[in-house]
């Protein structure tokens, strides 16, 4: 068949050599993008390994007793986690039972009550919220929180909970009389409670945004109050999808470093009263990194970074099959509660809104 | 062009059958047939662009200028450099101007200096029947002309790289009415130079502007020939069916 | 709670249902309120406190003998500048090249567990980063370094900006990438000049808010460029950063010294605040161009 025209300048016959340089070209660009992308699990695989072997002198030295012992102390050699390991669950426990319940009252207020001009407002906000960096957390509570905290909210909690039997023993003042100041671990807890609230929040509206509206509209068309229709029609499907957002807020506690280190009072004492000094595992890595030139202090404070990692490994495995388990229900949305933090946005540390806009109900 | 014995796949539904098909030199050959019928995936094995999509198989034979196009020595890039194709849906690039949409395959595929570049996107919107409508606006971004403009950048576009071969895959199906008159008129135009082959949901279009016409069932050809015995006097009674409207 | 059989609905609510109602709604309005006070206080804080820190001075200059007035955190724009900056070298290249594995090529099992790596590595807490390669880098260094610090920020940064860039990548439409195939452009040259700049913006955006996150990480350089008391531009020394001079002088108990984290704190929020504003607002409007 005649050529229809004269060949452009560069172009070739089908089937020359040319056929192999594009197709190498293609072939490592392939492999240049797929080299570098493993290079992602390559580069957790060698944190894990760091950890473990820079750990190691530690693990083996001290085995199990470093998760019970209560003495920490360099000088000695002495090295037990327990004080730290006692005032993190501590705190993340505070921090979540303070902002689940804010935490999806405000996801229902926005999802299901307000859809007037106020509630894109709020949502941009609380998304704010995500992207204010945790040493200024730190800085307000510290100079604000604390002073408040110090003067009126703990002897008033003190006179009135503290009385209460059993549970009262939480809201005691060490030591009787005077409030220890310079931070406890219920400040920490608040803190790590504010913290946490945008990231539970965006969770759970996805959650809730993906049970469908025929079920509301079944709960409503019987009747239903809009509490009723919530309880009977969206909060059971949700249920697990929230408990993932919890372990996802968890996981954020858990390893919140800054804003705990500075107002938690860096205290070694295990009791019951909340409003003692008490420590966490990563401020004490925070604090204690700098002098710890002798290879057993190393080691001893990465196997608690590598026990922080362990733990936040468990809590994203589980938020990832809880959320997973709403989505079933319900037939599709989100994967995991990351997923779902993605298409709010928030996983980021601020908002990135590049998942679905949210659609009022 | 002349297809032989060409199988098509999507993983394991079997889409065409032992197609077999001439196109001869500088005319327009018109592929008509209900949704469905496979009309799209042919043409698209016809540069290879039917093997982009997971899990899809071709075999059989394309012989273009002497080569089989599937052949274990062809490299499909080629292939598309020679055989063009123009899409149901406008797709000029949304980063690029007027003008750099025309030349995009020149750009993208050789080195040329600007002014051979700004040469050969004119003569190609000449060649789509677009200079006229663009030439003051070669630096808009290219989404911003109308669908019809649109269509006829991409066919410009693909024309800059000079072709043998045009391949349209239901051009006009997304336009308006006054568009795709413009479209016919220039496949009717374009047919001197280049040979074309259009997919067209609309048996009308395909004897407006068709030399020859394949009729596409079930990934069967049921019958192909010149366009005017396919419309007024076809062999095959499905044909007669399918022209008169009895289905489709 | 309707029977059935009831041909007429009843006209009032039972008070007690209605009354839950109310204070269940009346509830979450409580718990939004609550949620957006810190958020109010703590900008309106920092903005009050960091004000008065805010001078020439406090940008130009180093700190003085702790005690005397004046002084500034010179040192610590012009660190956090050098960290974040090298941080954004390396994250980025490496954070893009991973989104086009993962949504050119990602069809792969492989795919499925970079993916699902990213995912952890997003939840992992950043001083475990910090940890990493404080023992990874500065203790067989023997030195604190800025390099060490933006390794620790790449750890954070690349999948963060490796799963957006990909959210982003995987928008750009099959028709655009059929239409370059077909004009005969090979497949990486179609990634790199047709699906990459089409998604310029989402990309741009995705950048921006992996920097706002870099940007206000304190634990992760804290152990891996500690800090320092003067302007350092040798990346292979402590280096202060601006986060960590606000850490540091919150705790002291000088007051100049808080007086100047307040300022940093100020200068932080402002620049974090718009970089996400900015992100979102960018994202919303690109959103809404491609439906």
């Amino acid at each position: 068949m005649a050529q229809a025209a004269p060949l452009p300048p560069g172009a070739t016959t089908v089937g020359s050599r040319r056929r192999s340089s594009s197709r190498a070209a293609d072939s490592s660009f392939r492999w240049g993008t797929l080299v570098i992308a493993f290079g992602l699990i390559a580069l957790l695989g060698l944190l894990l390994w760091v950890l473990l072997a820079g750990g190691w002198e530690s693990i083996t030295k001290f085995g199990f007793s470093f998760v019970t012992g209560r003495d920490w102390n360099p000088v000695t050699q002495a090295f037990g986690a327990l004080p730290f390991i006692f005032g993190t669950i501590v705190t993340s426990v505070i921090a979540i039972v303070l902002a689940v319940p804010v935490s999806v009252g405000l996801a229902l207020l926005l999802n299901e009550v307000e859809s007037g001009w106020l509630r894109n407002p709020m949502a941009v906000f609380v998304d704010l919220l995500a992207a204010i960096p945790s040493v200024i957390y730190g800085l307000w509570a510290l100079f604000i929180l604390v002073p408040i905290f110090d003067k009126y909210v703990e002897p008033f909690l003190a006179h009135t909970i503290g009385h209460v039997p059993v549970i009262g023993a939480l809201f005691q003042i060490p030591g009787g009389g005077k409030v220890v100041t310079g931070g406890n671990l219920f400040v920490a807890g608040v803190v790590l409670a504010i913290m946490v609230i945008p990231i539970v929040t965006a969770v759970t509206r996805e959650v809730i945004a993906i049970v469908p509206h025929d079920l509301r509209e079944a709960a409503k068309g019987l009747g239903a109050t809009r509490y009723e229709t919530i309880r009977m029609a969206v909060l059971p499907y949700a249920r697990s999808g929230i408990v993932g957002a919890t372990m996802l807020g968890l996981g954020r506690a858990l390893g919140e470093t800054i804003a705990v280190a500075l107002v938690v009072g860096n205290g070694l004492g295990i009791g019951a009263s909340l409003f003692r000094a008490g420590y966490t595992i990563p401020a004490v890595i925070a604090n204690e990194f700098r002098e710890a030139t002798l290879g057993v202090h190393r080691a001893a404070l990465l196997e608690l970074a590598l026990i922080l990692v362990v733990i936040s490994l468990i809590m994203a495995a589980l938020s990832r099959l809880l959320v997973g388990r709403t989505a079933a229900l319900v037939g599709s949305g989100p994967a995991s509660a990351i997923e779902a933090g993605e298409a709010a946005g928030i996983v980021y540390g601020a908002n990135v809104g590049l998942g679905p806009e949210e659609d009022s109900p | 062009m002349e297809v032989s014995g060409l199988n098509a796949w999507f993983g394991s539904h079997h889409v065409l059958n032992d197609v077999n098909m001439t196109a001869q030199d500088r005319s327009v050959t018109a592929i008509i047939g209900p949704s469905g019928c496979g009309k799209s995936t042919f043409i698209r094995c016809l540069n290879r662009m039917h093997e982009e999509v997971r899990g899809a198989r071709v075999t059989g034979k394309v012989m273009f200028d002497g080569w089989d196009i599937y052949g274990s020595d062809a490299d499909p890039v080629e292939v598309r450099r020679r055989i063009g194709m123009v899409f149901q849906r406008p797709n000029p690039f949304p980063t690029m101007t007027v003008l750099e949409n025309a030349v995009a395959g020149l750009r993208l595929t050789g080195r040329l200096s600007k002014s051979e570049l700004r040469e050969l996107g004119e003569q190609a919107l000449r060649r789509a029947g677009l200079w006229g409508e663009v030439k003051d606006r070669l630096s808009t971004p290219g989404g911003r002309l109308s669908g019809g403009q649109q269509q006829r950048l991409c066919i410009a576009r693909a024309l800059a790289v000079e072709p043998d071969v045009l391949l349209m895959d239901e051009p006009a199906s997304a336009l308006d009415p006054a568009s795709t008159l413009r479209i016919e008129e220039l496949v009717e135009e374009l047919k001197a130079t280049y040979t074309v082959i259009i997919v067209t949901h609309n048996m009308q279009q395909a004897a407006r502007i068709a030399d020859w016409t394949m009729f596409l069932l079930n990934g069967d050809v049921v019958e192909v020939g010149p366009t005017e015995k396919i419309f007024t006097t076809p062999s095959d009674q499905r044909t007669e069916d399918y022209v008169t409207g009895r289905f489709g | 709670m309707i029977a059935v059989e009831r041909s007429v609905p009843p006209r009032t609510l039972s008070t007690r249902r209605r009354v839950k109602d109310r204070a269940f709604t009346v509830g979450l309005w409580v718990a939004g309120v609550l949620a957006l006070i810190p958020l109010f206080a703590i900008v309106g804080y920092t903005l009050v406190r960091g004000l008065s820190a805010l001078n020439v001075a406090f940008f130009t200059q180093t700190p003085t003998v702790p005690g005397l007035p004046g002084g500034g955190i010179k040192q610590s724009f012009i660190g956090t500048a050098i960290i974040v900056g090298m941080a954004i070298l390396f994250a980025v290249p490496l954070g893009i090249l991973t989104a086009i594995y993962l949504s050119e090529y990602g069809n792969t099992r492989l795919a499925g567990a970079v993916r699902f790596v990213a995912e952890i590595l997003l939840s992992t807490p950043s001083i475990v980063a910090g940890a990493f390669i404080w023992a990874l880098v500065v203790v067989r260094m023997g030195s604190f370094s800025a390099v060490a610090g933006a390794i620790a920020l790449t750890v954070l940064m690349w999948p963060i900006i490796a799963r957006a860039t990909e959210e982003v990548l995987r928008l750009v439409s099959t028709e655009l990438r059929e239409g370059a195939l077909a004009l005969g452009v090979p497949r990486w040259k179609m990634i790199l000049r047709i699906v990459v700049p089409t998604a310029g913006a989402g990309i741009f955006t995705a950048v921006m808010l992996a920097v706002a996150r870099g940007l206000g990480e304190t634990a992760p350089i804290l152990l891996t460029a500690l800090g320092n008391d003067f302007v350092n531009t040798n990346p292979l020394q402590p280096t202060d950063a601006v986060p960590l001079r606000i850490y540091n002088y919150a705790q002291s108990a000088i007051i100049s010294l808080n007086s100047l984290a307040w300022g940093g704190a100020l200068i932080l929020l402002l620049v974090v605040l718009s970089l996400s504003i900015t992100a979102r607002v960018l994202s919303d409007r690109q959103q809404r161009r491609t439906r």
